[in-house]
């Protein structure tokens, strides 16, 4: 049997997108206030879960062709790699630092050598969490 | 400040994420990981000889001062048990390039195993308690891994039980360490020492020693143990051997660390307990051995009976008795990777892990055989092996502390133990030949070197105890001495 699944598609297209800026808002915020790599990174995946919901797994895999599990591994390389960058320095590792910059249009701004760690949480945490309920969903014996 | 410290977990870590990169490429997989284990011995091999040189090395995460951040500790015994892990992790890995089979190294195989080292040596350096959780976790979480990955039969029921067992044990971790961070206000292990020393371990805070006792005892398989047999002779003899080698040393190493530095003011409660589980532990795990025939099972029980043999020299708690405990703990990883990886290639070879189903193996595996025997009676302690001098100073420690009993179960269990190995040998390698060349299952090709290594090393471990032992005793002092500990965590200048 084939389920009616329109109202569903056409909504998911609108609030996966809504969900994705929500998530992308909440990672650069976390730098002064609550939110961060890890709720965002969850966020992030919420809306990708419910994309694969609404369509199959083919044309998901068709429309974003990455391997998850890569992402993963990208991730805590980025987040490894930023700590490892204080060595250089002759710093603690993942000693972290900040400064302020003039940047184009955004005129002066805070930019934290964090927010890289935070890109690797956000890639990891987005990837396992994908990972999961993939790994859970694929199994297609259980039809 | 030293960077060093991180060093050795930082590299299988890193070599373990860029292998998920190489998924397809399993020859690339094998070349890094080897590397980076390499890398990781040489710098660990450093990291002793500076702590050796220089003292306790420390390294405050991110630049924030103890007892606020997480620290890492290198002193020691730390850098002891992280040159052995690399060591052994570098052999295992080797040996698992002939013997895991082309399916588990497609799945994850060897990064898992390089987070699974990751996860070891860093248990072993971190000088925070939560931080400590952590890293048991991060190999905690490998080893389901490990134990399950292949997915035959035996190994998803036994993966369930292990699973089972140390999620529970975790959730009693934590648990633990929430009531001491109630109760003191830190969970920086020398800020708690300093803590602890100062309002004195009251009656609530040796209950929740004996608590975290038990959380360790199951990681260790101190009396504990009924989870060990079963599930550790389902995984490919490189991960027994790793588990076998590692994972309940972890355990032992925490019991040590927490007994020595935080809860060493009732030794009359906790170490009068510690003596006695170690004794019940040393015979039950004798029993185990003697009465088995089947070769997996009798290496098991010999893991249970020398954690055993480790805790007693800790709990005698005498200078004496401590030195024997870390250098039988060193012996006993060595010996215990090299006996489950020949132990591997018998069973690869008879296709059996039944002793009555082998025999005459010596015949056509000469090399297998006296390397078996070579590392047989260094388990059992025959002088000058490396078994021995351990032996020596633990029962030396648990007479001057006057614990005749005990030391008697051990002498006892000993014998019992050389029993059992030579039953193995005896049986599988002597006798009648029962397998033909033609009828072998499998071959040892490239499975004996990394076995001939660790053998190299075990034989040092004996035959050089005198360079070793300086090492050994400057271990034992920090472990006696708690404020050496402390003064250089917490940067206090005398």
């Amino acid at each position: 049997m084939r389920i009616n699944d329109v109202i569903l598609q056409t909504t998911a297209k609108v609030i996966s997108f809504i969900i994705l800026t929500f998530g992308i808002y909440i990672f650069f915020a976390g730098h002064h206030i609550p939110g961060g790599g890890f709720i965002g990174g969850l966020i992030t995946t919420s809306a990708l879960v419910l994309l694969y919901v609404a369509f199959d797994m083919e044309t998901m895999n068709k429309v974003i062709p990455i391997d998850f599990k890569k992402m993963t591994a990208l991730g805590l390389l980025i987040a490894v790699s930023t700590g490892l960058g204080a060595l250089l320095f002759d710093q603690p590792f993942l000693t972290h630092t900040f400064g302020y910059f003039d940047l184009p249009i955004l005129g002066e701004a805070e930019l934290a050598t964090a927010v890289l760690f935070d890109i690797g949480v956000f890639l990891t945490v987005t990837g396992v969490a994908v990972t999961i309920i993939l790994t859970i969903g694929e199994d297609e014996k259980w039809k | 400040m030293n960077n060093l410290v991180i060093i050795p977990i930082i590299i299988p870590l890193l070599a373990g994420i860029i292998s998920i990169f190489f998924l397809k490429h399993i020859v690339w997989q094998r070349w890094i990981g080897s590397v980076a284990l390499i890398g990781t011995v040489l710098v660990s091999f450093y990291l002793l000889n500076q702590v050796y040189a220089n003292g306790i090395q420390t390294l405050e995460l991110g630049g924030w001062a103890p007892p606020f951040g997480i620290v890492l500790v290198a002193d020691m015994l730390s850098a002891l048990l992280t040159l052995t892990t690399s060591v052994i992790g570098l052999a295992c890995f080797i040996y698992a390039f002939k013997s895991v089979g082309e399916g588990r190294e497609r799945h994850f195989f060897y990064p898992v195993f390089l987070f699974l080292i990751t996860g070891v040596i860093a248990s072993f350096l971190t000088g925070d308690l939560f931080n400590l959780f952590v890293c048991f976790e991060v190999l905690l979480i490998s080893s389901y891994v490990l134990i399950s990955i292949g997915g035959t039969k035996p190994q998803l029921r036994e993966s369930m039980k292990y699973i089972l067992v140390n999620i529970v044990s975790s959730a009693f971790f934590v648990i633990g360490v929430a009531f001491l961070y109630a109760v003191t206000g830190t969970l920086n292990m020398a800020d708690l020492s300093q803590r602890i020393a100062d309002v004195g371990q009251t009656g609530f805070l040796t209950v929740l020693s004996i608590f975290l006792l038990i959380v360790f005892g199951i990681k260790a398989a101190l009396f504990l143990y009924f989870w060990l047999p079963g599930s550790y002779r389902v995984p490919p003899p490189a991960v027994q051997a790793i588990f076998a080698a590692l994972l309940t040393k972890v355990g032992i190493y925490a019991i040590i660390r927490i007994f020595t530095l935080i809860f060493y003011h009732q030794p009359d409660i906790t170490h009068q307990l510690l003596a006695w589980l170690a004794a019940l532990t040393m015979l039950l795990g004798v029993i185990g051995a003697v009465a088995s025939w089947d070769v997996l099972r009798i290496l098991a029980y010999n893991i249970v009976a020398a954690v055993g043999i480790v805790i007693f020299g800790l709990a005698s708690f005498s200078a004496t008795g401590l030195e024997g405990a870390l250098f039988y703990l060193v012996h006993d990883m060595v010996i215990k990777a090299v006996l489950f990886l020949l132990a591997g290639a018998m069973i690869s070879i008879t296709g059996t892990t039944n002793l009555r189903k082998m025999g005459g193996l010596i015949v056509h595996h000469p090399i297998l055989g006296w390397m078996f025997f070579i590392a047989a009676i260094a388990l059992a302690g025959i002088p000058p092996l490396s078994g021995f001098i351990g032996k020596l100073l633990i029962i030396q420690g648990g007479i001057e502390t006057e614990h005749y009993w005990i030391t008697g179960i051990l002498l006892l269990s000993s014998l019992l133990i050389l029993y059992s190995v030579i039953k193995i040998f005896m049986n599988g390698f002597w006798g009648e030949q029962k397998l033909s060349r033609d009828e072998e299952k499998g071959n040892t090709k490239g499975l004996l070197a990394p076995c001939a290594f660790l053998v190299a090393i075990s034989i040092f471990w004996g035959v050089g105890a005198e360079w070793i032992y300086p090492y050994i005793e400057m271990a034992t002092q920090t472990l006696t001495d708690p404020s050496i500990y402390i003064q250089s965590v917490l940067n206090i200048k005398e």
